[in-house]
């Protein structure tokens, strides 16, 4: 928490009136003038009830749900109203992705999934992109799969590459939907002291959806929704 | 960057499914050597048929068109209407160019004419006993003839030498010879439409491959045919020319126009009711061969539709850590292309083997063996279709799958 209070003035993330409809059944306003900061090397968590609109804030954070109200600024830079190609180019050197499901490529060794974003970005050599790969494994304590298929590995080992694919081009924000929703206590307590590490040594920011309660009271600040607004 | 990332995933996903890659090359590779196949035996016939014209007709004739008389009209003056009634025949008296040797010098002077010759044609009868049989006696010089028909690969019996300067020789058809019952060495007796009666002896025989032509046929000297038709050694009825390239007869024809006032004839509209089953043969063609290549290109989009739905969570998790929606359209598209190559070349190669092959095979009758060769211009259009049509087959999934929207993927 002191870390989080001595970099308060740097702003990574900041949402202003973000506000959304959705049309199906019917138009519906799941969120209604969202506004906050999210500062460097912090972990945060997104709470609140099912359909309080938290995962639709997060994935109007991501850049992939463009279409919302109001406007999200990462970096001090305007994101909002960017073109798509844009946007792809930002999620990938700027933000990384876990999931409740790890969505790692079938065809691929684990190792090759967390360099694919690496390549994408095209700022190392390929051995070097190899190397960074193995590092982030050996972080995340699963260097010994490297080469495996993802479909050989377990399911909190799976996670765990997936995040290191999320680590791989060093994001400033790591964003998280339900992350450790498939997972058993023991995984749970890994992956989470991963995040509180990240935030702490590397200075990324967190910001994960999760309905774990005791997942968000260790995080360094948790904004609870309700119908679609903060209410804490 | 050392490797291209969207090759590598591409390439990576052709590996793992080689069974389906495999498959849909199988149809490219079936469509296109069917194409090559099929386009090869379409173009060696067309120049099988050509041939079989070049064999008894030039690129262009010569002669003069009969002409018809013009009914006189009577001087119409207000009241007094005098009418001279006319029925319309055929004015011309005399078959003849005139002063042929000098059109001939002029023709064989321009620079498109390979070469040209005169020829008397004389409508006759063969005769023997009471037996008898109507022919044309073509009057020629037969080395030039022959440079330009290729006269001797005809002969049957005899020889074309045999003729040369032998007023009372003759070369007859086939077909006249086992009507009359005629051999080499017999002697015909020939009556011509003008009532000249010659009698002639056969120095050979020749079999054109066309019956009709068998059977009416016959080849003797200019001076011979003059005699036939009562006429002087002035008398030509048609200068036949070939020309550096038979497929701009027609422009060479007009071109021939200006310089004579006679009939100018480009081959094209002699035998024009072959040409327009060239057409017709093509349309045929082009229709059945693009067809078995659409198909082919269907089972490429299916394959690649199937495809994209299956991996919709990769599709999803691409776009998330950074692939634009053109970096998807790559990947995918590069999977058809990388089909539609494969395919091609086997289909290219298939092709190949079946035309090596067929054209050894005797198919009977006078064409010989399949009139199949290598055209250049197949295999390269071949080439452009299958790799044309498999990467616009692959395109539109591909666009389909740079749409999903990954957000209702995560959120499932």
């Amino acid at each position: 928490m002191s870390l989080a209070n001595t970099n308060a003035q740097s702003v990574v993330l900041s949402a202003r009136s973000i506000g959304k409809y959705f049309y199906t059944p019917e138009k519906l306003k799941v969120l209604k003038d969202v506004q906050f900061d999210a500062y460097k090397g912090e972990f945060l968590t997104l709470v609140g009830k099912s359909g309080s609109g938290k995962s639709t804030l997060l994935y109007c954070l991501s850049t992939m749900d463009t279409d919302y109200e109001g406007d999200l600024f990462i970096d001090g830079e305007r994101i909002t109203g960017k073109h798509p190609t844009q946007l792809a180019a930002i999620r990938n050197h700027s933000i990384g992705f876990v999931f409740q499901f790890h969505y790692l490529l079938p065809e691929f060794s684990c190792l090759k999934n967390v360099m694919i974003p690496a390549l994408k970005l095209g700022k190392y050599a390929y051995k070097e992109v190899e190397e960074r790969a193995y590092q982030k494994l050996e972080i995340l304590g699963v260097q010994d799969q490297a080469l495996k298929p993802a479909s050989k590995l377990s399911g909190g080992q799976q996670q765990r590459v997936s995040i290191a694919r999320a680590l791989i081009n060093d994001p400033k924000i790591i964003m998280c939907d339900e992350p450790t929703g498939n997972l058993d206590s023991k995984n749970t307590q890994i992956v989470f002291d991963i995040f509180k590490q990240l935030a702490q040594n590397n200075a990324q920011t967190i910001i994960a959806v999760t309905h774990d309660t005791d997942f968000a009271a260790a995080s360094d600040r948790t904004i609870e929704l309700a119908d679609g607004r903060i209410i804490n | 960057m050392a490797r291209n990332v969207n090759l590598d995933i591409a390439l990576t996903h052709l590996l793992t499914r080689k069974r389906q890659t495999i498959v849909a090359a199988l149809g490219v590779t079936i469509g296109i050597g069917m194409y090559i196949f099929m386009n090869s035996l379409m173009a060696g016939f067309s120049r099988y048929a050509r041939n079989e014209i070049f064999k008894m007709n030039p690129h262009m004739k010569i002669f003069r068109e009969d002409e018809i008389s013009v009914p006189l009209d009577g001087h119409s003056t207000e009241g007094n209407t005098m009418r001279v009634l006319i029925n319309p025949a055929i004015t011309t008296t005399s078959k003849s160019l005139l002063d042929p040797q000098r059109l001939l010098e002029n023709v064989r002077q321009i620079s498109f004419i390979t070469n040209a010759m005169p020829q008397v044609n004389v409508d006759v009868f063969y005769n023997k006993g009471n037996s008898q049989c109507k022919g044309i006696a073509n009057g020629i010089n037969i080395a030039e003839a022959d440079a330009m028909f290729n006269i001797g690969s005809t002969i049957l019996s005899g020889s074309l030498e045999a003729l040369q300067g032998n007023l009372g020789g003759i070369i007859i058809g086939k077909g006249i010879a086992e009507k009359l019952n005629l051999n080499l060495g017999d002697n015909l007796t020939i009556s011509s439409s003008r009532g000249v009666l010659k009698i002639m002896k056969i120095v050979g025989v020749f079999s054109s491959g066309n019956k009709n032509t068998d059977e009416s046929k016959s080849y003797v000297n200019i001076a011979a045919a003059q005699q036939l038709a009562k006429q002087g050694t002035t008398y030509i009825t048609d200068i036949y020319a070939n020309t550096i390239n038979s497929n701009q007869a027609l422009e060479f024809a007009q071109n021939v126009q200006t310089i004579t006032p006679y009939k100018v004839e480009a081959w094209q509209t002699t035998n024009s009711d072959l040409l327009s089953g060239d057409v017709i043969r093509d349309i045929m063609n082009g229709t059945v061969s693009m067809t078995i290549l659409l198909i082919a290109a269907f089972g490429i989009y299916n394959i690649m539709n199937m495809t994209i739905t299956q991996k919709l969570n990769d599709i999803a998790i691409l776009k998330a850590t950074g692939f634009n929606g053109s970096d998807i359209v790559g990947i995918f598209l590069r999977e058809s292309i990388f089909m539609g190559i494969l395919g091609t070349v086997f289909g290219l190669a298939i092709g190949a083997i079946c035309i090596s092959v067929l054209s050894k095979v005797y198919v009977g009758g006078p064409i010989g063996t399949f009139p199949i060769y290598f055209d250049a211009k197949v295999f390269f259009r071949g080439a452009f279709f299958g790799i044309g049509l498999t990467a616009l087959a692959g395109y539109l999934p591909a666009r389909k799958a740079a749409n999903i929207d990954p957000v209702s993927i995560f959120r499932k």
